[in-house]
């Protein structure tokens, strides 16, 4: 039974890689004795499936997994067993059943905001680099990728940009970036940006899919009640969805 | 105490794997600064990932917190990356519990397991913002203390340190931090307090003694300098390892590291008396865990970490009496959990003990890799080592694992032993090629991985009078194997670079005058000497070149029976008489047998301390004539206590 999961991380574990945050799931869903299904085959693996990467040093408040579980009797406390089982920094927020044959995450997330600190020039040119950036058509940049170079326009990947105000350090923006056959990643937004800056705090806030026009989260509050679904969500999570802060 | 986070956490991003600095790990204990208690920050002069799993830290580490006027955070060398941006932004070495600099405990203590991590030893102890040699350091600095096997010969590190511990650290640690809590209540001066640890079995002070030279440079012995110092260091061995289930709650890193999986110390010590082993010379007796305790210690272990994976681990684990039982009662309990498939990995697999009772049990769940140490290719040269297996035990070995599934098995070998001809070099290649043929028979994808080691004397075993290889010699005996499998499908080969061998010799029975020599190299850059991106043996000659020294004289000279040498003033029970004698049986190819379940031939480690082996069982398992044929059936007399209800 095929169940997402989404959590946040925060604090100084934003420091792990992907592959450290696959084998912490792994870890704590066998602490909790909740059996995973394993792969047949010579070496069998429990069958996570892991979403987007998370760069090493970001945090965020939207990552997901699937993981397919022998059964789904835990489901409702499982957002909170598992923050219990994991360490400090990684909080589970929700967890849904999927259909059996559901897209996978990188199959369906299209786009994830960002809150981006920039760090290394006034506000004023922060404003304008990006004003600039948004007017640009074209945005070459050069990659490298297994000794080879190459340039790709990345303008088309940027699909909101905006100066949110200034931190202790430097600047905030918000930005919506894509995740699809072009993408691009926050320290090359920087890049583009064409000013000596540096990275600060980085936070993914959303991931999106593309459902009927608008933009929805892979586990999302209306998408769930219109479906008739149950959620589980956890009580000790820190961050409050939107729609829940707003009607209390 | 004070925190470096802040200056720290900026700089995370840009260096590699920074994981390794964040603490947080599962086991991690965070007792809060508190200038009232006692602080250890026990140190591995190596990266995060090699230095977490140590075991010995880990069990230190626990003893410490658990003790209510003491409490103790962990350090790891930072990489270069990290160490350049430190020593730019003025950050000192760091725990990674508290981020508290080092030079804020009382003690720093260090695991020496590798003699290559030496010149990363005085690094951590300059990024902790002290000087390198303990004659500089104030009153108000920390103890720089160092343990591990490597400390059975102190001498090369001597001028740096204040303390070496010898042997097991379980109940020296608590008696040393007793003497420093004494010291600040009663305003003794830093020099009273060195005498008093040396007064502690298992401590040297090596400022407190003079080693003296012969007016031709040789090293004659060492003196102590004050009325009252025992002029011989005995190591510390604990009676019984039921006493001390650590650590009780094994660190559960963030973060991949080397072992990474549950382990958990089955026994400590070993007598099946390898003559090249210096690990199974100063660990003696052999000490059991109690067969539930392992149990229980696996069971809980596995629940909290959630690892899949559980190593039983000693110096030949298939030694532990019953140990089929054992690794199927944990596979039970494994599944009777439900946290999912378990895989139990034995590291240290003597071949003869290896059958197919136990290859079934283990591949019960995923099959971990499985590493068998014949360590020699011909049976004269086995004889020699007195690692006496039969070449029908390595392939019944080899044989059981194929039939059960393995398809691939690695096999590890020693070169550069003594009177070792190149007939017994060739041998390890026609050994490896059988092997595959046995795998081709049950698998068309059987292999072997060979491993090749050059051969470091050590001091306390009976080769400690041998004189090493060359690093040239080594490299021609490699090319030999290469040659010889070059064209054998299935055969694959590895090997040590034979110049790091000649750095793990010079450390290992130099003298005290070596200590100029890791200094030299440090200050030209030579840090991470394990790591072959970092190595240069250039740096290690130039540097005794310098010192008036020479590879030759302490590497690669064989010893003579009268000659002092540099860790005399060492014992770790063993009679020096007994390793004479052994050294000169090996040479006459005659064997030992284990004393575990033969009569006592003395060599001084349970005699001289009033101990004995604690073992479940006084039958030897499978393989336990040591391949001799020998009847055991009169081995009565050896101090054998029995596991098990108490009369």
């Amino acid at each position: 039974m095929k169940v997402r999961v989404r959590y946040s991380r925060h604090g100084r574990i934003r420091f792990i890689s992907h592959r450290d945050t696959a084998r912490i799931m792994e870890r704590a869903f066998r602490k909790l004795a909740i059996p995973v299904v394993y792969s047949q085959g010579f070496s069998p693996r429990p069958k996570f499936s892991f979403g987007l990467a998370l760069t090493v040093g970001h945090e965020s408040e939207a990552e997901y997994l699937d993981v397919d579980l022998v059964s789904l009797d835990h489901l409702e406390s499982l957002p909170q067993q598992l923050t219990q089982a994991l360490p400090d920094g990684l909080t589970v927020e929700a967890a849904i059943q999927l259909d059996q044959g559901a897209a996978s995450l990188q199959q369906v997330v299209k786009c994830c905001q960002w809150r981006i600190e920039v760090i290394g020039a006034p506000i004023e040119a922060v404003m304008k680099a990006v004003s600039a950036l948004v007017a640009a058509p074209q945005l070459p940049l050069e990659r490298e990728r297994k000794g080879k170079t190459s340039v790709v326009d990345v303008r088309p990947a940027i699909l909101e940009l905006q100066v949110v105000g200034p931190t202790v350090h430097g600047v905030e923006l918000l930005a919506l970036l894509a995740n699809e056959d072009l993408s691009i990643r926050p320290s090359e937004l920087i890049r583009v940006l064409a000013l000596d800056l540096r990275e600060g705090q980085v936070c993914r806030t959303h991931q999106f899919t593309n459902a009927e026009g608008g933009r929805v989260e892979p586990i999302d509050r209306s998408n769930l009640i219109a479906a008739g679904a149950t959620m589980a969500t956890n009580p000790l999570a820190p961050s409050a969805w939107p729609a829940e802060s707003q009607a209390s | 105490m004070t925190s470096v986070w802040p200056l720290l956490e900026p700089w995370l991003a840009q260096v590699q794997k920074p994981a390794r600095y964040i603490g947080c790990e599962d086991g991690a204990k965070a007792k809060a600064p508190d200038p009232a208690l006692v602080s250890w920050l026990f140190t591995y002069p190596d990266t995060y990932e090699i230095g977490l799993p140590n075991q010995g830290l880990q069990i230190l580490y626990e003893i410490i917190n658990e003790r209510a006027d003491a409490r103790a955070d962990r350090a790891y060398a930072p990489w270069t990356d990290l160490e350049a941006i430190m020593r730019l932004q003025a950050i000192p070495l760091f725990s990674v519990e508290h981020h508290t600099p080092a030079a804020e405990f009382d003690v720093i203590a260090f695991n020496l397991s590798a003699e290559l991590t030496y010149t990363n030893l005085i690094n951590c102890i300059d990024l902790a913002g002290l000087p390198i040699y303990s004659r500089d350091r104030s009153a108000d600095d920390p103890l720089i203390m160092v343990g591990g096997h490597c400390m059975f010969n102190p001498e090369p590190v001597a001028d740096f340190v204040d303390v070496a511990v010898l042997g097991d650290g379980e109940e020296v640690v608590s008696e040393l931090t007793e003497l420093i809590a004494h010291q600040r209540q009663s305003g003794e001066t830093k020099q009273q307090l060195l005498v008093s640890i040396a007064g502690l079995q298992g401590c040297y002070v090596p400022s407190l003694y003079q080693p003296q030279y012969s007016n031709d440079g040789a090293y004659i012995g060492l003196l102590p300098t004050l009325d009252g110092l025992p002029g011989t260091v005995e190591k510390r061995t604990v009676a019984d390892l039921a006493q001390w289930p650590y650590p009780k709650e094994q660190l559960i890193p963030l973060t991949e590291v080397v072992h990474d999986r549950l382990n958990v110390e089955v026994f400590r010590g070993c007598t099946r008396g390898c003559r090249f082993c210096q690990a199974g010379m100063i660990t003696r007796p052999v000490r059991e865990r109690p067969a539930e305790q392992v149990r229980t210690m696996v069971q809980s272990g596995l629940k909290r970490s959630g690892y899949d994976e559980v190593a039983l681990t000693s110096l030949s684990t298939a030694d532990f009496s019953s140990i089929e039982n054992t690794v199927g009662a944990i596979m039970d309990d494994a599944d009777s959990m439900g946290c999912g498939p378990v895989s139990v990995s034995l590291p240290s697999l003597r071949v003869d003990a290896f059958g197919v009772g136990i290859a079934a049990q283990l591949q019960r769940a995923r099959r971990s890799g499985l590493t068998f140490a014949p360590e020699a290719g011909t049976w004269r040269m086995r004889q020699i080592i007195n690692k006496l297996i039969r070449e029908e035990d390595l392939y019944e070995a080899v044989e059981a694992a194929f039939s059960q599934g393995w398809q691939r098995v690695k096999l590890y070998f020693l070169i550069g032993l003594p009177s070792e001809t190149d007939e017994d070099t060739l041998a390890i290649a026609d050994l490896a090629k059988a092997c595959v043929k046995l795998g081709r028979a049950h698998t068309k994808r059987a292999s072997v991985t060979v491993s090749i080691g050059g051969f470091v004397p050590k001091p306390f075993t009976p080769f400690q009078w041998f004189g090493q290889n060359t690093a040239a010699e080594l490299q021609r005996k490699v090319n030999l194997l290469k040659d010889a499998t070059r064209r054998a499908n299935g055969v694959n080969i590895k090997w040590h670079d034979p110049k790091a061998t000649v750095v793990e010799g010079i450390n290992s029975r130099g003298d005290r005058r070596i200590s100029a020599v890791i200094e030299d190299v440090w200050r030209n850059g030579g840090t991470f000497q394990e790591w072959s991106e970092h190595f240069d043996m250039q740096r290690w000659t130039d540097a005794m070149d310098r010192a008036g020294l020479t590879v030759e004289d302490v590497v690669y000279r064989h010893r003579h029976q009268d000659e002092a040498l540099p860790w005399d003033h060492i014992s770790a029970g063993l009679h020096k008489d007994f390793l004479w004698t052994d050294w000169q049986d090996a040479l006459a190819q005659v064997g030992l047998p284990d004393c575990r379940w033969t009569p006592c031939y003395d060599c001084g480690a349970c005699t001289g301390y009033g101990i004995e082996h604690v073992v479940a069982s006084a039958t030897p398992p499978a393989g336990g004539s040591q391949g001799t044929g020998q009847d055991l059936a009169t081995g009565n007399s050896v101090p054998v206590q029995l596991l098990g209800p108490k009369a």
